[in-house]
């Protein structure tokens, strides 16, 4: 057990500690499952204990004046004002104290930083408002994808009862190997976003234009869940990182899967689908990426109306440049890049379907393939 | 020898071109309380929003206005103006001079102060709301991706910045050029040295952050890259600039408190403060370390491994200076004759929670901690410990002590301590559950949270509430007083008060000092 | 020095000049300064904006060092954008080269500027390019592709315990320089 634990656990013997939690309510910092996150909470309930012990000593000498020094006991008020040795004690005991705290700081920090010798590295990205994961391949078949938020707007609306992961869930978590040391890679599309998950105690910026880098080894299978941490525009709140430690061969049968997945994917942009199947895709991929700025009903808040615009009512190529380019000088993103030639298909289709629009018009994958190709 | 002056003119001209100290502390004092109220109403947007989990008040977008709004109004609206209320009021009393050093300026810097917060107030009703990116302001999201208000708000921080930079030029002039003979340096209230120091603070800094924001309106309207990427640019550097003012700004707020606090304890503990040398230096010292711990701010940035380092021990390093002055405080305290009357609750509120809102701040410049603390609730939690319970008990507590000499009326004393006890328990209702959210993962600047938080928050704006209603109650007490609260004509309306402002008759004549007093010189300072 | 007999406007006049000098510091020394300490101790990931002239010099052919290639586009820029390779290993001193695949769909001209990023940050001052894409602006035609070089030196002061560097770049969409501002999101 390192020093820095022995210290702090007989203080905290000493001050009997609450439980991390308040009856159900955690009150403390979770030390995690990582040896980083460990250490982090050992260095927080040192410092803390250490300015308990120091904060019922000095409050303890005030009280005692409260309570002693009163006028209304009849005390006459003594007159000295200064004191030499007492001004150098109570700044060179402090200054040590302080001293005593900065060696494992210094420590815990130096580990903090060591990214050296990563077994899988992994390039995260943050966009307004989602996180895109890109596992990086030696032989350059990276396997990347969006993590967006799955909560639905029904319960955000208090329309729905809450899940149990409200605001905490997304539909394509970030899936990890135990015990591997995993580099982050960390940067951002637009604005400074922050990638957070307590648990294993990892917190980096992400600056557009630039990279971070940081890392975490984690020793236990689970589930860790955090958020953005650097306000990013109006749905900061709103885009989670969910993050899966899983065996190996577990880890090794998802990553199979998902470069499956994106053959299939290509594979499926030649599949024509039918109305239906593209109206309940598209409505499906239209809250999750639509809703926040073009409105529930597509009335528009953010950005532009759908219901009844000349865009979604008018020729399809056109709509298809909005979807697939973006408006550049807008906030409209080229989702081009970011949504498969099927959910692109759907997301046109509804919205050229729905709201009123009813224009009839069916958009298959194999159109957005053309559409892209010129 | 007769006074030579009239009296005030009348009217609203009188308050418009008055270039009389006491005026113009007044006005600053009842624009900081208004804008309180407003920044205040703005605080109770957010924590009615956050009252339960979901989304049932504003929108997301509108959330981050109020939040970034509720900053600004509070640092540059009320805390900064009402102190410069104060010295106002009390600076020219305190070293027996008979005003500021410049009187017509100080009228300026007043009054550009109403127009510039219309102004930010404003852009609630332009196109694309108000500015919605933290009082902070991080680039690219306040430049390329802000909505078009983000001009006027530019312009509004220019303004109030000048005003703050005509204030301290006022105050350091008057403070090294006013004093009576005999008042050397060493000899001057602890007030008037901690806003001399928070005057330098000033001049140093408000500068920079002009910069700041003229890169920033010259990357949105310029074409210049300062923080973007594409053009060569880098966001940290907007980042590096806004703390190395950001940090100093702190300071800016809370040194005059404890000048504050400084005055008051002696006065009700009839004892001299304890160590005035050593609280002299400590104040200086703190002052000139808030020039070198910028970058703590900044910890997940991505910086390297040697400047965290640097930053997180400079960083400790002002827990020293700001303990010495903790402890000399008590020790004033000590073995004294204490009484309990409002200001003196005050202080002692402000003792407690300030140093608490210290242990956390302390907590938070340990870098690798910070990793877990950085942009959630527990920095929240942190700086409105030091803030409202520092800074703005603190200047609860001197509008109390001093509005009997201001007004030659005494207020309710019982009113005064009811609204101490709510004041103390709302804000701690407020604001310590929110240590616990933080520590448990609720990020920052979020208007809606998962359910695990969902019992403090509750709490916290229960809290919130109450807190916001006593204000009415310190509104009323004051008011009250001023219109018919009982007369007092003591010149030292407390009986252990000592200082200059407490020689002249009260309520205080509206010119002092015109001749320069005679030092008594069996009193040291004030 | 004194700037005026009345000490009251000496300290006013000497305050206005620190006020002044205060604002100027800010363009004049701190962004200069933050560029050349960043240039100088590599400490943000930047890369020189010049070619590297390269001296003759050994190669290290003890050591390999992994460079990782990352490419990434910035906000809504809609061109395709890749490494070639996506890591090569390397030795110190020997120069290399590879290219980054670029693809402009939209039916307009449009104008690109590449900006590099390193990490670890510390590394960026070791890594040496004698000729890059980011040097210059990037125009294409639309519905056109091109391939872009990159020709890079690992220096042999490389710090011993680096063994991977990570070369990010990210394209920016400059057709109009004069920022438009996007919006509010």
């Amino acid at each position: 057990m390192s020093v820095v634990k022995r210290i702090s656990n007989a203080l905290a013997a000493v001050v009997v500690w609450p439980a991390v939690a308040f009856g159900d309510n955690q009150v403390n910092m979770s030390p995690g499952v990582t040896s980083i996150g460990a250490e982090i909470y050992d260095l927080h309930m040192l410092i803390m204990i250490i300015c308990v012990v120091i904060g019922i000593g000095v409050f303890g000498v005030m009280f005692y004046s409260i309570i002693y020094h009163r006028k209304s006991r009849g005390v006459v008020p003594s007159q000295f004002h200064e004191s030499t040795k007492v001004e150098v004690a109570w700044t060179v005991v402090p200054f040590l104290i302080l001293v005593g705290m900065a060696v494992p700081a210094t420590s815990t920090l130096l580990e903090v930083y060591d990214n050296d010798d990563a077994e899988l590295d992994i390039l995260i990205t943050g966009y307004q408002w989602k996180w895109k994961y890109e596992y990086l391949d030696a032989n350059g078949e990276n396997v990347s994808f969006f993590s967006n938020l799955a909560t639905p707007q029904e319960e955000i609306y208090n329309t729905d009862q809450k899940g149990e992961h409200y605001l905490l869930e997304v539909d394509e978590p970030l899936v990890i190997p135990v015990n591997t040391k995993v580099r982050f890679l960390v940067t951002a599309n637009d604005v400074i976003h922050s990638w957070w998950v307590p648990e294993i105690a990892v917190k980096r910026d992400a600056i557009p234009g630039f990279i971070n880098e940081t890392w975490t080894k984690v020793p236990e299978e689970g589930i860790y869940r955090g958020q953005c941490t650097e306000l990013c525009g109006a749905y900061h709140g709103f885009m989670p990182v969910v993050v899966h430690a899983v065996s190996r061969e577990e880890f090794d049968a998802w990553m199979g899967s998902k470069r499956a997945d994106k053959a299939a994917q290509v594979a499926a942009s030649a599949v024509d689908l039918s109305l239906d199947e593209l109206m309940s895709k598209g409505e499906s991929v239209y809250n999750s990426q639509c809703l926040a700025c073009h409105g529930a009903q597509g009335e528009g808040g953010v950005g532009k109306a759908i219901a009844g615009s000349a865009i979604a009512l008018g020729d399809v190529g056109a709509h298809l440049d909005v979807g697939i380019k973006g408006v550049a000088g807008t906030a409209m993103q080229a989702y081009g890049s970011q949504l498969s030639d099927v959910d692109m298909a759907a997301v046109i289709t509804y919205q050229r379907n729905a709201f009123g629009n009813n224009t009839g018009d069916v958009i298959q994958p194999s159109d957005v393939v053309n559409h892209k190709q010129g | 020898m007769g006074d030579h002056h009239h009296g005030p003119a009348k009217g609203i001209t009188r308050w418009l071109f008055t270039t009389n100290h006491k005026d113009i502390g007044t006005m600053y004092l009842w624009f900081s309380f208004a804008m309180f109220i407003l920044g205040g109403t703005f605080a109770m947007i957010i924590r009615a929003e956050l009252f339960q989990p979901g989304m049932q008040l504003v929108e997301p977008g509108f959330f981050n206005q109020m939040t970034t709004l509720h900053g600004l109004v509070m640092v540059f609206g009320a805390i900064m103006p009402s102190f410069v209320g104060l010295a106002n009021w009390l600076i020219p009393m305190m070293i027996g001079a008979p005003d500021m050093a410049l009187p017509r300026m100080n009228n300026w810097s007043f009054w550009i102060l109403p127009p510039g917060f219309l102004m930010l107030a404003s852009t609630l009703f332009m196109e694309g709301g108000a500015p919605a990116f933290g009082w902070t302001f991080y680039a690219p999201l306040s430049t390329t991706y802000a909505a078009p208000s983000v001009t006027f708000f530019i312009f509004a921080i220019h303004v109030l910045g000048a005003s703050s930079i005509m204030g301290s030029i006022n105050i350091i002039a008057t403070v090294m050029n006013m004093r009576a003979p005999g008042m050397t340096y060493m000899k001057m209230p602890l007030f008037v040295w901690t806003w001399l120091i928070t005057a330098f603070l000033l001049v140093a800094v408000m500068p920079v952050l002009a910069g700041a924001v003229t890169m920033m309106l010259m990357d949105i309207h310029f074409g210049t890259s300062f923080f973007s990427a594409a053009g060569g640019g880098d966001p940290v550097l907007f980042q590096h600039i806004f703390w190395f003012f950001g940090h100093p700004e702190v300071y800016i707020i809370i040194l005059p408190a404890f000048g504050v606090v400084s005055q008051i304890i002696p006065a009700f503990s009839r004892k001299p403060l304890f160590g005035y040398a050593s609280m002299v230096y400590a104040t200086a010292s703190i002052a000139f370390l808030s020039f070198i711990v910028w970058a703590h701010h900044m910890y997940t940035v991505g910086m390297p491994v040697a400047g965290e380092l640097f930053f997180m021990y400079a960083t400790m390093l002002i827990a020293v200076p700001t303990g010495v002055k903790v402890f000399n405080w008590i020790t004033t305290m000590w073995r004294g004759a204490l009484s309990f009357e409002t200001p003196m609750l005050f202080c002692i509120g402000f003792l407690v929670l300030f140093t608490i809102g210290g242990f956390t701040g302390l907590m938070l410049s340990i870098a690798p901690a910070d990793f877990q603390y950085h942009d959630t609730y527990f920095v929240v939690a942190h700086f409105h410990y030091v803030m409202v319970a520092g800074a703005v008990f603190s200047m609860t507590a001197a509008v109390y002590y001093w509005l009997p000499k201001w007004s030659g009326r005494m207020y309710n004393e019982t009113m005064g301590k009811v609204h101490f006890w709510i004041s103390f328990i709302g804000f701690n209702i407020t604001f310590f559950p929110q240590h616990f959210v933080g520590l448990a993962g609720m990020p920052r600047r979020i208007p809606d949270y998962a359910l695990q938080f969902a019992d403090f928050n509750m709490m916290s704006s229960i809290g919130a509430f109450i807190y916001g209603a006593s204000q009415i109650l310190f509104l009323y007490n004051v008011l009250a007083t001023i219109i018919a609260g009982k007369k007092v004509t003591d010149e030292k309306v407390w009986d252990g008060a000592e200082g200059l402002e407490w020689t002249v008759p009260t309520p205080a004549p509206y010119h002092t000092f015109e001749v320069p007093p005679k030092l008594d010189p069996a009193h040291a300072h004030g | 020095m004194r700037l005026s007999a009345d000490p009251t406007t000496d300290t006013v006049l000497k305050l206005v000049t620190v006020v002044v000098a205060m604002f100027a510091f800010v363009f004049v020394v701190m962004v200069p300064l933050y560029n050349v300490l960043c240039d100088a101790l590599g400490i943000n990931g930047k890369t020189s904006a010049q070619a590297y002239v390269a001296a003759p010099a050994a190669v290290d052919t003890e050591r390999s060092v992994t460079v990782q290639f990352i490419a990434t586009n910035n906000d809504s820029m809609p061109w395709e954008f890749r490494p070639q390779v996506t890591s090569m290993a390397v030795h110190p001193g020997a120069a290399n080269d590879t290219v980054f695949f670029a693809a402009n769909p939209t039916m307009q001209h449009m104008v690109a500027q590449a900006i590099p990023s390193v990490s670890p940050a510390r590394a960026a001052e070791y890594f040496h390019k004698t000729e890059c894409f980011c040097f210059n602006q990037q125009p294409l035609e639309g519905q056109s592709d091109t391939l872009m070089p990159l020709q890079f030196i690992v220096d042999q002061d490389l710090p011993k315990d680096i063994k991977t560097i990570t070369l990010s770049y990210t394209l920016f969409d400059v057709t109009d320089r004069v920022s438009e501002r996007i919006a509010s999101r």
